[in-house]
């Protein structure tokens, strides 16, 4: 199997844009092709991660409306629907095409337009992916936090404060990403006295609604070399999934598809959680991020939380998550969150990170689609 | 504590033909049906094969049954026509020694997680033409949870 290099990557301007999904994409496209030095005529296989253009706007059939706008006719083209991890899906899809030899150079775009729906109306497209019994009891993403918020809490014995503690961390790490939606400090207090949304969560428990794209470019380790001085390769990446009912799980608080698709990228990068140096998770809600970050074997179970008190996951910390401001600060346009979250390891790894740049040769990314319904984990390393 | 009713269905030839509006309890309101899989196991909602990966081998009315609250929410910012707030709870019922469970709305919000609900018919849980959903691709009507 052929090991797969990233040569190129962008990322648009996240928040509310004029531009609708067509041009985001092609601005984060042309970007990353810029990046990179490849001619758009180079492109084999042209991926676009997207979970719902048809929903939010009435535009179907994007990857071929890229295809055309990049020039990159008459590359093969599919679109990537996986919910909030069709960034991620895109990603281990673009890895697929190069490792199994059928594409010498992919491109991947992820995007998503939002804003232009009211906050009920998008939370509603959100949770058409839910069950019927969910759906018809009005169970949207923001409830399952809550209640599963609700039951961290309880059995953990986790104070209320420790989930302020991530939406004030990740807030403080966006102000120095000048890609991020909200570049502005909070306190646990803001949090803490913000609206109530999902109980106990409240507002700044919760990511925005973002437009905005991602772009990377794939290509086989043997030629990166002709492309790009530096690069990264994907030494490991895993998808899985868990129950479309997320009641049925035996344990609310364990998301089995970040441990399953984590197990795969340990196994393929021949890694271990302790290995890694700085990580990109799914923080759509700040109950998310101690989920992933006791379910990818960083902390114990039920000590998460700990870690974002004592400052471990801070980017002065031992663990540095979500350097970006992750989806919280940074925003969650839904088909980008997954591309914008190996953005941000890339150039991690790369030293290219700016004022945001911390020590790490191995940077993992972790993106969730639904409630931990289907993930998918990136482990990337520097060469 | 829970009550112990009987199994409302136990036809080893169950098939999806059970899980219409004809099966009404004595008092006209459908089941909250569960299906019950040849490994003990029970599920709601039902699915075409079980955990053991075969097919439901009957079913289990829960609105017979109490239930205990394992978890609750009250949600503020709600979709298109969804009260507001809603209340919502994922709840565990005790189906012969067989833990089963369900999430639905609560009747009121002031419960406490190990509270024990007992669930209530609902002909309209939210309006069906306000969402993103088709209206004919599903049901609409289901079972809230009421404080016992």
């Amino acid at each position: 199997m052929e090991r797969v290099a990233i040569i190129g990557a962008s990322m648009t301007q996240f928040g509310q844009r004029d531009a609708w999904i067509r041009e985001l994409l092609a601005e984060a496209g042309e970007a990353c092709l810029d990046d990179a030095g490849v001619s758009p005529d180079a492109v084999e296989h042209l991926y676009v991660s997207n979970m719902a253009s048809g929903e939010f706007e009435g535009q179907t059939g994007v990857p071929n409306a890229l295809a055309h706008d990049l020039a990159a006719i008459p590359a093969y083209t599919a679109r990537i629907d996986q919910t909030s991890s069709s960034g991620g899906a895109g990603v281990y899809a673009a890895w697929q095409s190069v490792a199994s030899g059928a594409s010498e150079m992919t491109l991947l775009v992820g995007g998503e337009k939002m804003t232009h729906r009211s906050t009920a109306e998008a939370t509603d497209v959100i949770a058409s992916l839910t069950h019927p019994v969910e759906y018809k009891h009005g169970v949207t993403l923001p409830s399952f936090a809550g209640l599963t918020a609700r039951l961290y809490l309880e059995t953990y014995d986790a104070p209320r404060e420790s989930l302020a503690e991530v939406a004030v961390k990740n807030h403080r790490n966006g102000v120095d990403n000048p890609h991020a939606q909200f570049r502005k400090e909070i306190t646990v207090e803001d949090a803490l006295e913000s609206p109530v949304v999902a109980a106990p969560l409240r507002l700044y428990d919760f990511c925005p609604i973002t437009d905005g794209s991602a772009a990377l470019l794939f290509c086989p380790e043997s030629v990166a070399r002709e492309y790009a001085d530096d690069y990264a390769v994907v030494s490991g990446i895993g998808g899985a999934t868990d129950t479309h009912v997320v009641h049925e799980r035996a344990d609310p608080t364990t998301m089995g598809g970040v441990v399953h698709s984590a197990e795969g990228a340990y196994e393929m990068a021949d890694r271990d959680p302790d290995d890694v140096d700085v990580a990109e998770l799914h923080d759509m809600f700040t109950i998310l991020e101690f989920l992933q970050s006791e379910d990818l074997g960083f902390f114990e179970k039920g000590e998460g939380w700990k870690a974002a008190q004592e400052g471990v996951t801070a980017r002065d910390g031992d663990l540095p998550v979500n350097t970006s401001g992750g989806l919280k600060s940074k925003g969650h346009p839904l088909g980008a969150s997954g591309v914008a979250q190996v953005y941000e390891i890339y150039r991690q790894v790369l030293g290219e990170a700016g004022p945001r740049q911390v020590d790490a040769d191995v940077g993992l990314a972790c993106n969730v689609g639904g409630f931990g319904n289907c993930v998918t984990t990136a482990i990337l390393e520097a060469r | 504590m829970t009550m112990a009713p009987e199994d409302s269905a136990t036809d080893d030839s169950h098939t999806d033909d059970a899980r219409t509006d004809d099966h009404r309890t004595d008092d006209g309101q459908p089941p909250m049906e569960a299906f019950r899989y040849s490994d003990g196991s029970i599920t709601y909602p039902g699915h075409p094969v079980g955990p053991d990966g075969e097919e439901p081998v009957g079913t289990v009315d829960l609105s017979e049954y109490t239930a205990r609250v394992i978890t609750w929410t009250t949600a503020t910012a709600t979709p298109p026509g969804v009260r507001q707030p809603n209340h919502l709870a994922i709840v565990e019922f005790d189906v012969d020694g067989e833990p089963v469970r369900a999430i639905g709305q609560l009747t009121a919000g002031d419960v406490e997680s190990g509270d024990e609900v007992r669930p209530v018919y609902c002909e309209e849980l939210r309006d069906p033409e306000a969402g993103i959903r088709e209206p004919a691709s599903q049901d609409w009507d289901g079972y809230r949870f009421e404080p016992v």
